[in-house]
Protein backbone atom coordinates (compact mmCIF):
# COMPACT_ATOMS: atom_id res chain seq x y z
CA UNK A 1 0.00 0.00 0.00
CA UNK A 2 2.72 2.31 0.90
CA UNK A 3 4.84 1.28 -2.31
CA UNK A 4 1.47 2.10 -4.09
CA UNK A 5 0.65 5.81 -2.54
CA UNK A 6 4.42 6.91 -3.06
CA UNK A 7 3.56 6.51 -6.60
CA UNK A 8 2.75 9.81 -8.55
CA UNK A 9 -0.39 7.90 -9.83
CA UNK A 10 -1.73 8.02 -6.43
CA UNK A 11 -1.90 12.19 -6.26
CA UNK A 12 -3.19 12.66 -9.42
CA UNK A 13 -5.35 10.03 -8.95
CA UNK A 14 -7.10 10.92 -5.68
CA UNK A 15 -7.12 15.14 -7.27
CA UNK A 16 -9.30 14.20 -10.29
CA UNK A 17 -11.25 11.94 -8.97
CA UNK A 18 -12.36 14.53 -5.92
CA UNK A 19 -12.54 16.73 -8.25
CA UNK A 20 -14.66 15.05 -10.88
CA UNK A 21 -16.92 13.65 -7.57
CA UNK A 22 -16.88 17.36 -5.92
CA UNK A 23 -18.16 18.51 -9.70
CA UNK A 24 -20.54 15.98 -9.82
CA UNK A 25 -22.25 17.54 -6.52
CA UNK A 26 -21.45 21.28 -7.36
CA UNK A 27 -23.81 20.76 -10.68
CA UNK A 28 -26.34 18.59 -8.90
CA UNK A 29 -26.90 20.67 -6.28
CA UNK A 30 -26.05 24.20 -7.90
CA UNK A 31 -24.72 25.36 -4.52
CA UNK A 32 -22.42 28.06 -4.26
CA UNK A 33 -21.23 27.02 -1.13
CA UNK A 34 -20.16 23.53 -2.54
CA UNK A 35 -17.58 25.19 -4.53
CA UNK A 36 -15.78 22.18 -6.42
CA UNK A 37 -11.88 22.82 -5.83
CA UNK A 38 -12.85 23.95 -1.93
CA UNK A 39 -15.06 20.30 -1.75
CA UNK A 40 -12.20 18.74 -3.47
CA UNK A 41 -9.74 20.37 -1.35
CA UNK A 42 -11.55 19.33 1.69
CA UNK A 43 -11.94 15.91 1.20
CA UNK A 44 -8.44 14.99 0.05
CA UNK A 45 -6.91 16.75 3.62
CA UNK A 46 -9.91 14.49 5.49
CA UNK A 47 -8.79 11.29 3.21
CA UNK A 48 -5.00 11.65 3.79
CA UNK A 49 -5.81 12.28 7.17
CA UNK A 50 -8.08 9.59 8.16
CA UNK A 51 -5.85 6.87 5.91
CA UNK A 52 -2.76 8.32 7.44
CA UNK A 53 -1.28 8.38 4.05
CA UNK A 54 1.17 11.37 4.62
CA UNK A 55 1.07 15.32 2.80
CA UNK A 56 4.50 14.24 0.86
CA UNK A 57 3.77 11.06 -0.78
CA UNK A 58 0.08 13.03 -2.09
CA UNK A 59 2.43 15.83 -3.44
CA UNK A 60 4.53 13.51 -5.60
CA UNK A 61 1.53 13.65 -8.16
CA UNK A 62 -0.08 16.92 -6.46
CA UNK A 63 3.05 18.57 -8.03
CA UNK A 64 2.08 17.13 -11.81
CA UNK A 65 -1.04 18.79 -11.52
CA UNK A 66 0.39 22.12 -9.93
CA UNK A 67 3.02 22.27 -12.37
CA UNK A 68 0.34 22.99 -15.10
CA UNK A 69 -0.22 26.32 -13.14
CA UNK A 70 2.75 27.78 -14.99
CA UNK A 71 1.05 27.30 -18.99
CA UNK A 72 -1.85 28.04 -17.69
CA UNK A 73 -1.17 31.86 -16.14
CA UNK A 74 1.06 31.95 -19.60
CA UNK A 75 -2.45 31.35 -21.47
CA UNK A 76 -4.10 34.31 -20.03
CA UNK A 77 -2.13 36.05 -22.42
CA UNK A 78 -4.72 34.82 -25.48
CA UNK A 79 -7.96 36.44 -23.69
CA UNK A 80 -6.17 39.18 -22.85
CA UNK A 81 -4.98 39.53 -26.81
CA UNK A 82 -8.38 38.42 -27.66
CA UNK A 83 -10.12 41.52 -25.62
CA UNK A 84 -6.90 44.01 -26.11
CA UNK A 85 -8.86 47.13 -27.91
CA UNK A 86 -12.00 46.77 -25.07
CA UNK A 87 -9.30 46.74 -21.86
CA UNK A 88 -6.96 49.38 -23.44
CA UNK A 89 -9.97 51.69 -23.44
CA UNK A 90 -10.37 51.38 -19.65
CA UNK A 91 -6.92 51.89 -19.37
CA UNK A 92 -7.26 54.65 -16.71
CA UNK A 93 -10.19 52.83 -15.07
CA UNK A 94 -8.90 49.11 -14.62
CA UNK A 95 -5.29 50.86 -13.07
CA UNK A 96 -7.26 52.87 -10.72
CA UNK A 97 -9.22 50.06 -9.74
CA UNK A 98 -6.44 47.65 -8.89
CA UNK A 99 -4.23 50.54 -6.92
CA UNK A 100 -7.10 50.81 -4.88
CA UNK A 101 -7.75 47.15 -4.41
CA UNK A 102 -4.22 46.68 -3.91
CA UNK A 103 -3.94 49.91 -1.27
CA UNK A 104 -7.34 48.40 0.66
CA UNK A 105 -6.12 45.14 0.78
CA UNK A 106 -2.77 46.06 2.68
CA UNK A 107 -3.98 48.58 5.20
CA UNK A 108 -7.60 46.35 6.23
CA UNK A 109 -5.94 43.15 6.11
CA UNK A 110 -2.87 44.74 8.53
CA UNK A 111 -5.30 46.81 10.22
CA UNK A 112 -7.89 43.64 11.17
CA UNK A 113 -5.13 41.74 12.61
CA UNK A 114 -3.65 44.34 14.55
CA UNK A 115 -6.83 45.50 15.89
CA UNK A 116 -7.51 41.82 17.22
CA UNK A 117 -4.40 41.58 18.83
CA UNK A 118 -2.40 39.90 16.56
CA UNK A 119 1.54 39.79 16.64
CA UNK A 120 3.74 41.41 14.71
CA UNK A 121 4.28 38.08 12.55
CA UNK A 122 0.76 37.72 11.83
CA UNK A 123 -0.08 41.43 10.78
CA UNK A 124 2.64 41.30 8.25
CA UNK A 125 2.38 37.86 7.01
CA UNK A 126 -1.25 38.66 6.11
CA UNK A 127 -0.51 41.91 4.10
CA UNK A 128 0.32 40.09 0.93
CA UNK A 129 -2.77 37.86 1.11
CA UNK A 130 -4.26 38.96 -1.93
CA UNK A 131 -1.19 38.64 -4.24
CA UNK A 132 -0.76 35.54 -6.22
CA UNK A 133 1.36 32.82 -4.17
CA UNK A 134 4.44 32.76 -6.00
CA UNK A 135 4.76 36.65 -5.49
CA UNK A 136 3.17 36.85 -2.17
CA UNK A 137 6.00 34.24 -0.99
CA UNK A 138 8.81 36.73 -2.54
CA UNK A 139 7.11 39.76 -0.94
CA UNK A 140 6.55 37.91 2.38
CA UNK A 141 10.31 37.23 2.39
CA UNK A 142 11.91 40.53 1.79
CA UNK A 143 9.55 41.72 4.37
CA UNK A 144 10.72 39.43 6.38
CA UNK A 145 7.20 38.17 7.39
CA UNK A 146 6.48 34.29 7.79
CA UNK A 147 6.27 32.88 4.04
CA UNK A 148 5.07 29.86 6.14
CA UNK A 149 1.80 31.39 7.29
CA UNK A 150 1.41 33.91 4.27
CA UNK A 151 1.01 30.77 1.99
CA UNK A 152 -2.06 29.18 3.52
CA UNK A 153 -3.34 32.78 3.79
CA UNK A 154 -3.02 33.44 0.69
CA UNK A 155 -4.46 30.23 -0.90
CA UNK A 156 -7.66 30.57 1.68
CA UNK A 157 -8.36 33.86 0.33
CA UNK A 158 -8.38 32.60 -3.09
CA UNK A 159 -10.76 29.69 -1.72
CA UNK A 160 -13.22 32.71 -0.40
CA UNK A 161 -13.45 34.86 -3.62
CA UNK A 162 -13.72 31.53 -5.28
CA UNK A 163 -16.57 30.40 -3.19
CA UNK A 164 -18.68 33.78 -2.94
CA UNK A 165 -16.92 36.76 -5.17
CA UNK A 166 -19.11 36.62 -7.52
CA UNK A 167 -22.15 36.93 -5.10
CA UNK A 168 -20.45 39.18 -2.96
CA UNK A 169 -20.23 41.78 -6.20
CA UNK A 170 -23.79 41.31 -6.75
CA UNK A 171 -24.69 41.74 -3.24
CA UNK A 172 -22.82 45.19 -3.45
CA UNK A 173 -23.73 46.60 -6.78
CA UNK A 174 -20.58 46.14 -8.61
CA UNK A 175 -22.60 45.01 -12.08
CA UNK A 176 -20.13 44.95 -14.80
CA UNK A 177 -18.24 41.93 -15.93
CA UNK A 178 -14.95 44.30 -16.22
CA UNK A 179 -15.50 45.73 -12.71
CA UNK A 180 -16.07 41.81 -11.03
CA UNK A 181 -13.53 40.62 -12.76
CA UNK A 182 -11.00 43.08 -11.91
CA UNK A 183 -12.57 42.46 -7.97
CA UNK A 184 -12.28 38.98 -7.89
CA UNK A 185 -8.65 38.77 -9.65
CA UNK A 186 -6.94 41.89 -7.13
CA UNK A 187 -8.82 39.99 -4.19
CA UNK A 188 -8.43 35.99 -4.77
CA UNK A 189 -5.60 35.97 -7.58
CA UNK A 190 -5.55 32.88 -9.71
CA UNK A 191 -8.23 30.74 -7.68
CA UNK A 192 -10.60 33.26 -8.00
CA UNK A 193 -9.71 34.05 -11.67
CA UNK A 194 -10.31 30.19 -12.42
CA UNK A 195 -14.31 30.78 -10.64
CA UNK A 196 -14.50 34.00 -13.08
CA UNK A 197 -13.55 32.13 -16.17
CA UNK A 198 -16.09 29.88 -15.64
CA UNK A 199 -18.80 32.60 -15.19
CA UNK A 200 -17.97 34.97 -17.79
CA UNK A 201 -15.33 35.28 -20.64
CA UNK A 202 -14.25 38.85 -19.79
CA UNK A 203 -14.58 38.61 -16.00
CA UNK A 204 -12.04 35.86 -15.98
CA UNK A 205 -9.78 37.83 -18.90
CA UNK A 206 -9.95 41.19 -16.41
CA UNK A 207 -9.45 38.79 -13.20
CA UNK A 208 -6.30 37.74 -15.02
CA UNK A 209 -4.82 40.86 -16.03
CA UNK A 210 -5.31 42.46 -12.25
CA UNK A 211 -3.29 38.55 -10.67
CA UNK A 212 -0.22 40.20 -12.56
CA UNK A 213 -0.66 43.75 -11.94
CA UNK A 214 -1.97 43.78 -8.37
CA UNK A 215 1.27 41.53 -8.23
CA UNK A 216 3.38 44.19 -9.19
CA UNK A 217 1.22 47.05 -7.13
CA UNK A 218 1.67 45.51 -4.03
CA UNK A 219 5.45 44.62 -4.29
CA UNK A 220 5.54 48.38 -4.79
CA UNK A 221 3.27 49.98 -2.24
CA UNK A 222 4.12 47.09 0.98
CA UNK A 223 7.10 48.23 1.68
CA UNK A 224 6.48 52.16 1.17
CA UNK A 225 3.60 51.49 3.62
CA UNK A 226 6.11 49.91 6.42
CA UNK A 227 8.56 52.29 6.00
CA UNK A 228 5.15 55.01 6.53
CA UNK A 229 3.94 52.77 9.45
CA UNK A 230 7.15 52.78 11.54
CA UNK A 231 8.10 49.25 9.70
CA UNK B 1 -2.47 21.58 -29.24
CA UNK B 2 1.25 19.87 -29.41
CA UNK B 3 2.67 23.33 -30.45
CA UNK B 4 0.12 25.12 -28.59
CA UNK B 5 1.86 23.83 -25.21
CA UNK B 6 5.23 23.94 -26.78
CA UNK B 7 4.23 27.66 -27.37
CA UNK B 8 2.94 28.18 -23.53
CA UNK B 9 5.88 26.19 -22.21
CA UNK B 10 8.73 28.26 -24.29
CA UNK B 11 7.44 31.44 -23.28
CA UNK B 12 7.26 30.37 -19.79
CA UNK B 13 10.58 29.12 -19.93
CA UNK B 14 11.88 32.62 -21.28
CA UNK B 15 9.71 34.33 -18.29
CA UNK B 16 11.73 31.91 -15.62
CA UNK B 17 14.98 33.14 -17.56
CA UNK B 18 14.56 36.68 -17.34
CA UNK B 19 13.59 37.07 -13.58
CA UNK B 20 16.33 34.70 -12.65
CA UNK B 21 19.01 36.47 -14.74
CA UNK B 22 17.26 40.34 -13.52
CA UNK B 23 16.28 39.43 -9.87
CA UNK B 24 13.09 40.66 -10.42
CA UNK B 25 10.31 39.57 -7.76
CA UNK B 26 7.84 38.43 -9.70
CA UNK B 27 7.05 34.80 -10.82
CA UNK B 28 8.48 33.97 -14.54
CA UNK B 29 4.87 32.53 -15.44
CA UNK B 30 3.59 35.84 -14.96
CA UNK B 31 6.63 37.83 -17.18
CA UNK B 32 5.55 34.54 -19.60
CA UNK B 33 2.64 35.61 -20.20
CA UNK B 34 3.00 39.44 -20.89
CA UNK B 35 5.90 38.11 -23.28
CA UNK B 36 3.76 36.00 -25.11
CA UNK B 37 1.01 38.93 -25.08
CA UNK B 38 3.44 41.11 -26.81
CA UNK B 39 4.29 38.40 -29.31
CA UNK B 40 0.70 38.25 -30.43
CA UNK B 41 0.50 41.87 -30.54
CA UNK B 42 3.78 42.03 -32.58
CA UNK B 43 2.32 38.82 -34.97
CA UNK B 44 5.48 37.01 -33.89
CA UNK B 45 3.05 34.31 -32.48
CA UNK B 46 -0.16 33.11 -34.39
CA UNK B 47 -3.40 33.28 -32.42
CA UNK B 48 -4.43 29.74 -33.83
CA UNK B 49 -1.23 28.08 -32.72
CA UNK B 50 -1.82 28.42 -29.18
CA UNK B 51 -5.79 29.01 -29.07
CA UNK B 52 -6.55 24.99 -28.31
CA UNK B 53 -4.01 24.65 -25.84
CA UNK B 54 -4.71 28.01 -23.95
CA UNK B 55 -8.72 27.18 -23.40
CA UNK B 56 -7.76 23.77 -22.62
CA UNK B 57 -5.35 24.60 -19.31
CA UNK B 58 -7.64 27.75 -18.71
CA UNK B 59 -11.38 25.98 -18.68
CA UNK B 60 -9.39 23.14 -16.00
CA UNK B 61 -7.34 25.96 -14.36
CA UNK B 62 -9.76 25.76 -11.04
CA UNK B 63 -8.69 22.06 -11.06
CA UNK B 64 -5.22 22.74 -10.91
CA UNK B 65 -5.32 24.36 -7.74
CA UNK B 66 -6.50 21.62 -5.69
CA UNK B 67 -3.38 20.43 -4.73
CA UNK B 68 -1.66 23.53 -4.34
CA UNK B 69 -5.09 23.53 -1.80
CA UNK B 70 -4.66 20.83 0.22
CA UNK B 71 -0.80 22.11 0.94
CA UNK B 72 -2.86 24.15 3.71
CA UNK B 73 -2.99 21.09 6.08
CA UNK B 74 0.95 21.37 6.40
CA UNK B 75 0.10 24.62 8.43
CA UNK B 76 -2.65 23.68 10.45
CA UNK B 77 -0.34 24.28 13.39
CA UNK B 78 0.88 27.45 12.78
CA UNK B 79 -2.78 28.79 12.01
CA UNK B 80 -4.28 27.40 15.13
CA UNK B 81 -2.06 29.28 17.23
CA UNK B 82 -3.41 32.95 15.92
CA UNK B 83 -6.21 31.72 14.72
CA UNK B 84 -8.73 34.31 14.85
CA UNK B 85 -6.72 37.64 13.53
CA UNK B 86 -5.33 35.62 10.83
CA UNK B 87 -8.90 33.97 9.76
CA UNK B 88 -11.17 37.73 10.12
CA UNK B 89 -8.08 39.66 8.42
CA UNK B 90 -8.45 37.31 5.77
CA UNK B 91 -12.23 36.97 5.59
CA UNK B 92 -12.96 40.68 5.82
CA UNK B 93 -10.30 42.26 3.81
CA UNK B 94 -11.28 40.13 0.57
CA UNK B 95 -14.52 41.20 1.22
CA UNK B 96 -13.21 45.11 1.72
CA UNK B 97 -10.46 44.79 -1.91
CA UNK B 98 -13.71 43.30 -3.73
CA UNK B 99 -15.78 46.24 -2.83
CA UNK B 100 -13.17 48.75 -3.11
CA UNK B 101 -11.89 47.38 -6.58
CA UNK B 102 -14.76 46.66 -8.37
CA UNK B 103 -16.56 50.42 -7.56
CA UNK B 104 -13.72 52.22 -8.20
CA UNK B 105 -13.29 50.45 -11.71
CA UNK B 106 -17.13 50.53 -12.10
CA UNK B 107 -17.11 54.17 -11.47
CA UNK B 108 -14.47 55.40 -13.77
CA UNK B 109 -15.12 52.64 -16.65
CA UNK B 110 -19.25 53.18 -16.58
CA UNK B 111 -21.67 50.67 -14.74
CA UNK B 112 -23.53 49.98 -18.02
CA UNK B 113 -21.78 47.01 -19.26
CA UNK B 114 -20.25 48.05 -22.72
CA UNK B 115 -22.59 47.38 -25.88
CA UNK B 116 -20.57 48.50 -28.24
CA UNK B 117 -17.97 46.09 -27.25
CA UNK B 118 -19.64 43.36 -27.75
CA UNK B 119 -18.82 43.11 -31.85
CA UNK B 120 -15.38 43.44 -31.33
Amino acid sequence: MNELTALPLFGVALTLAAFALAHALYRRTGSVWLNPVLVAILSIIAFLLVTGIPYRSYARGGDLITFLLGPAVVALAVPLYQRRLELWRRKAAILCGIAAGSLASIVSACGIAWLLGGSRDVIVSVAPKSVTAPIAIGIAERISAIPALTAPVVVMTGCLGALCGAEFCRLVGIRTPLAAGLAVGTAAHGIGTARMLEIDRLAGTAAGLAIGLNGLATTILLPLLMVLAGG
Amino acid sequence: MIRGFAVLLSFQLAGELSVRAAAWPIPGNVLGMALLLVALMLGLVRLEWVTEAAELVLSHMALLFVPVGVGVMLYFDLLAREWLPIVAATVLSTFVVIAVTGHVTQALAGAKPAAEDAGE
